[in-house]
């Protein structure tokens, strides 16, 4: 453990300059409450076509809470000057430290990701809590679930990072800022209900998506939030999640050590 | 304290054929050209030393830094620096060396100074009373206490060179290696940077090892220069007699004549 000031202090740090960018989550709050209204009246119009699992208030709530969130579940939200660093190749400098290049990058970014998040999240959560039915967000049933909630955002964070490091892995063998997120954002932002909340997608493709690890990011913080997933549930969906999450550490830890390889045996 | 033997690295480099056609047969069949940028590399360096290290753009020298400072694994030959070998014990080994890159930037872009700095205490786990000692002694000594409230992407480049090597010797290593330290550098700033090395050297016992274009960064430095060219080290000694009988145009002119000579230009 003698390593951790060293992570800590670099995810204060971003976390810390992260909140300066007080202009760009204006702007963003202010384009996610639009599109928050335009996906709660779509998706309102599908349901009343009938056999909608979600009423209009539940469907109100999970996009609320999607838009609130969605920049700590969207992995095209990337640190820029990362990417900078990656593909002039400078990257290969921070080897110079005395650190784990894996862990170092991921306090970087949950500290990055956590401020954006923490920014956007305010405005819309506390707007959105006193709109009027049926558009209401409507607020955890219980402490206790307000606290699972936060314990699922904290691990979905995890996730998060952890799946993002795939793309900057992807950006070291590719060398283009695009192609690594490209990739992988979509599919992870539609199998995690960042699109379509998954309860509203057809019975056997929320079937497989319920096993796989990407909800976790979004959906089940959510569902817990709205009460449609009880407490009860949690336990067994969290050890399933930490497992996960074991495996995709792992696999990034892969991805990342193969990169840096690769990008060395070029020149970089 | 550095024991470099029979180094050897070699890069791949695609190859990108001119013409259309050419251009899609090698998205089919990359095909790869091979660059020796080191070819049997060796020297020693002792404690204390300051070894200028020269040599024409493409020469080997930066790649020789990398592989010394843990960046790049070398395809042969061995490397031990007090007692271990780079690429192979990273960590413990890039704990006590310092190192900077002129062309990169390895502060924090886009936060003060003093954050990177800390961070940087932080990092390599310096206790707090020392580092409040070494970081006073370095920032009258490189004169950047005006900048430490200023990002570095704010700094002017003489400012923020000044930054990066007291960046690299938070930690107090013993060990200092510098890649063009005085690449862009106006008279004013250049001087101070000499000056801090030398004094550093004096003061502290510091093994510096620097690369540079600018001969005079050598003459003001190094009683020693290793000179590289083509991947092989041509000159291993005094700079004096390097550059010895060549005329009064100077040393730019004389070490041009001399890449020139050697076919290594």
């Amino acid at each position: 453990m003698g390593e951790l000031p060293a992570y800590a202090g670099l995810f204060r740090m971003r976390l810390v300059r992260g909140l300066s960018y007080r202009a760009a989550a204006i702007a963003s709050s202010v384009t996610q409450f639009f599109w928050g209204f335009m996906l709660i009246s779509v998706l309102r119009a599908f349901a009343r076509s009938g056999g909608s699992p979600l009423d209009d208030g539940q469907i109100a709530s999970y996009i609320w809470l999607q838009q609130a969130f969605l920049v700590l579940g969207a992995i095209w939200f990337r640190d820029g000057e990362l990417v900078r660093l990656i593909c002039s190749g400078d990257a290969a400098y921070e080897l110079c430290r005395p650190v784990d290049l894996y862990r170092f990058w991921f306090a970087r970014l949950a500290g990055g990701r956590l401020a954006a998040t923490a920014l956007r999240c305010l405005p819309i959560l506390a707007v959105a809590s006193f709109l009027p039915e049926p558009w209401r967000l409507c607020l955890p049933g219980s402490p206790a679930v307000l606290a699972c909630f936060a314990l699922a955002m904290a691990l979905a964070t995890v996730m998060v990072v952890a799946v993002s490091m795939f793309s900057y892995a992807l950006t070291m063998v590719t060398l283009n800022t695009q192609a690594g997120f490209l990739f992988v954002a979509p599919v992870f932002e539609l199998c995690a209900g960042l699109l379509v909340p998954l309860p509203l997608m057809p019975e056997g493709v929320r079937r497989v998506l319920e096993v796989l690890p990407f909800r976790y990011a979004a959906d089940l913080p959510f569902r817990i939030w709205m009460g449609s997933i009880g407490l009860a549930e949690l336990p067994g969906l969290l050890a399933a999640e930490i497992a996960w999450l074991a495996v995709i550490v792992a696999g990034g830890r892969l991805a990342l050590g193969a990169a840096l390889r690769r990008a060395e045996a070029v020149g970089g | 304290m550095i024991a470099v033997e029979n180094l050897r690295k070699t890069y791949r480099v695609k190859k990108r054929p001119a013409g259309l056609v050419a251009a899609a047969a090698a998205l089919v069949r990359p095909r790869y050209d091979t660059v020796e940028a080191l070819r049997g590399v060796s020297f020693h360096v002792s404690q204390g030393e300051i070894v200028g290290y020269i040599g024409p753009n493409g020469a080997g020298k930066s790649t020789t830094i990398k592989v010394m400072s843990g960046i790049l694994v070398p395809d042969s030959g061995s490397c031990v620096i007090k007692g271990r070998v780079p690429w192979k014990e990273r960590k413990a080994h890039v704990a006590g060396i310092g190192v900077v890159f002129g062309q990169r930037c390895q502060l924090w872009w886009d936060v003060p100074v003093i954050d990177s700095l800390d961070l940087l205490r932080d990092i390599y786990r310096v206790d707090e009373a020392a580092y409040r000692r070494n970081l006073d002694e370095l920032v009258s000594a490189l004169d950047i206490g005006g900048v430490l409230g200023q990002t570095a992407r704010s700094l002017s480049l003489g400012q923020r060179m000044r930054c990066e090597i007291a960046a690299s010797l938070v930690h107090a290593p013993d060990i200092l290696f510098l890649d063009e330290p005085t690449i862009g550098l106006d008279a004013v700033s250049k001087l101070a940077v000499r000056g801090f090395i030398a004094r550093a050297n004096r003061a502290r016992g510091l093994t510096v090892m620097l690369t540079t274009h600018d001969m005079h960064d050598i003459e003001a430095l190094a009683s020693r220069v290793i000179l590289i060219g083509k991947g092989e080290i041509l000159h291993d000694g005094s700079f004096g007699s390097l550059v010895a009988g060549r005329g009064d145009g100077g040393v730019e002119s004389a070490v041009a004549d001399l890449y020139g000579e050697m076919g290594i230009a």
